[in-house]
């Protein structure tokens, strides 16, 4: 038997997919198997992925049933921010968490920023890779030095208040976060940056939690190879207008 | 007040009390000997700073958790979770 639930806090958890059919089941498995205690949606954002993977979505659907899964999406592909507005619309929940579908995020750890959160009431929980127990899985020396230097200059640089600007896996007040999305204005990569940035300007707590992050194993990446000059740009952006 | 405007701000308060200095406007008295260490206290600066980034970089690159438990754990749990799924009657493909 199942023992009654603690609250009736509902979390909503956004999930926006792009070809990622193979992930898709696994990861909404995980959740289910990781949440079990908590009155939770998932939201899945798919934008007409050419792998079929609003009909894995659906299927899904079918399985775990219209209250835990709800599915919706664009006619093309949009871009990863205006996905989280767009699944924002449909959140029912008191909080919302955003996170990649592709495994690099395990639905674990989801747990642990609903306690963090609840310790000090934080109107944001995000995930760090930089401090405590978090790491990452499947990066080279390169690529560690890489995303490490970046870390450190943005450090310097805007003094954020968080070790973790450019991770995607966090939990937010639901006002908290329609109000940093109304005032975000950039795309892609750096959105996630200015969205802490401003939540320090606006004096949002936020609290963070250690996660390992593991590289995807499944599917392809859609960041490509400019990704370095985007946050150049961004995070000049963010220095000289914040 | 944006960062950029601490910054040339911080940079500029320096500069004025570092030229002050060099110019002998200030109780500190420049001699011939101590002439070359004052006009070097930028760079020095600069480059005090740079060696204490790359230290601090160096150290977290070296200390950067590898989470290879995290990965294997992912593994098995794939795994399970196929054969739950196919039970429910999902199908990969
Ligand atoms: N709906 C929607 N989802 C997207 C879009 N772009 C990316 N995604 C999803 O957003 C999440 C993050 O994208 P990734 O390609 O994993 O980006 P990343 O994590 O920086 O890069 P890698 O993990 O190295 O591939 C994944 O779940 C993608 O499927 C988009 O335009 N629309
Ligand atoms: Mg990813």
């Amino acid at each position: 038997m199942r023992n009654k639930r603690m609250s009736e806090t509902k979390y909503s958890i956004i999930l926006p997919t792009y070809n990622e059919s193979e992930n898709l089941p696994l990861i909404i498995w995980l959740i289910i198997k990781h949440m079990e205690s908590e009155n939770f949606e998932v939201i899945i954002v798919d934008d007409n992925s050419p792998d079929g993977t609003t009909q894995v979505a659906l299927e899904l659907q079918k399985i775990y049933g219209k209250e835990k899964i709800v599915v919706t999406g664009r006619e093309k592909k949009l871009g990863l921010g205006s996905a989280y507005i767009h699944g924002m619309k449909f959140a029912k929940g008191d909080f919302v968490i955003i996170m990649d579908a592709d495994l690099s995020h395990h639905p674990k750890f989801i747990e642990q920023f609903i306690q963090k959160q609840k310790e000090k009431n934080y109107d944001i929980v995000t995930g760090t890779r930089y401090a405590g127990d978090g790491g990452v899985h499947g990066w080279n020396i390169k690529r560690k030095a890489i995303s490490r230097t970046a870390n450190y200059v943005t450090q310097v640089l805007l003094r954020p208040g968080v070790s973790d600007l450019t991770g995607s896996f966090r939990l937010y007040k639901k006002r908290v976060l329609e109000k940093l999305v109304e005032s975000c204005i950039s795309k892609g990569y750096v959105f996630q940056m200015e969205m802490m940035v401003r939540a320090n300007q606006f004096g949002f707590s936020v609290g963070e939690v250690p996660i390992s992050f593991v590289d995807r194993q499944f599917g392809e990446s859609k960041l490509g190879g400019n990704e370095i000059f985007q946050f150049l740009k961004g995070l000049l952006y963010l220095f000289s207008t914040t | 007040m944006t960062k950029l405007a601490q910054w040339l701000f911080g940079i500029t308060l320096f500069l004025s009390i570092w030229l002050a200095l060099l110019k002998d406007l200030t109780p500190i008295k420049v001699t011939d000997e101590n002439f070359l260490w004052i006009s070097l206290i930028p760079v020095g600066l600069i480059a005090l700073f740079g060696i204490i980034s790359l230290i601090i970089i160096a150290y977290r690159v070296s200390t950067f958790n590898n989470c290879d438990e995290a990965a294997k754990e992912l593994l098995k749990e794939i795994d399970e979770a196929k054969k739950d799924l196919a039970t429910k009657g999902f199908k990969f493909k």
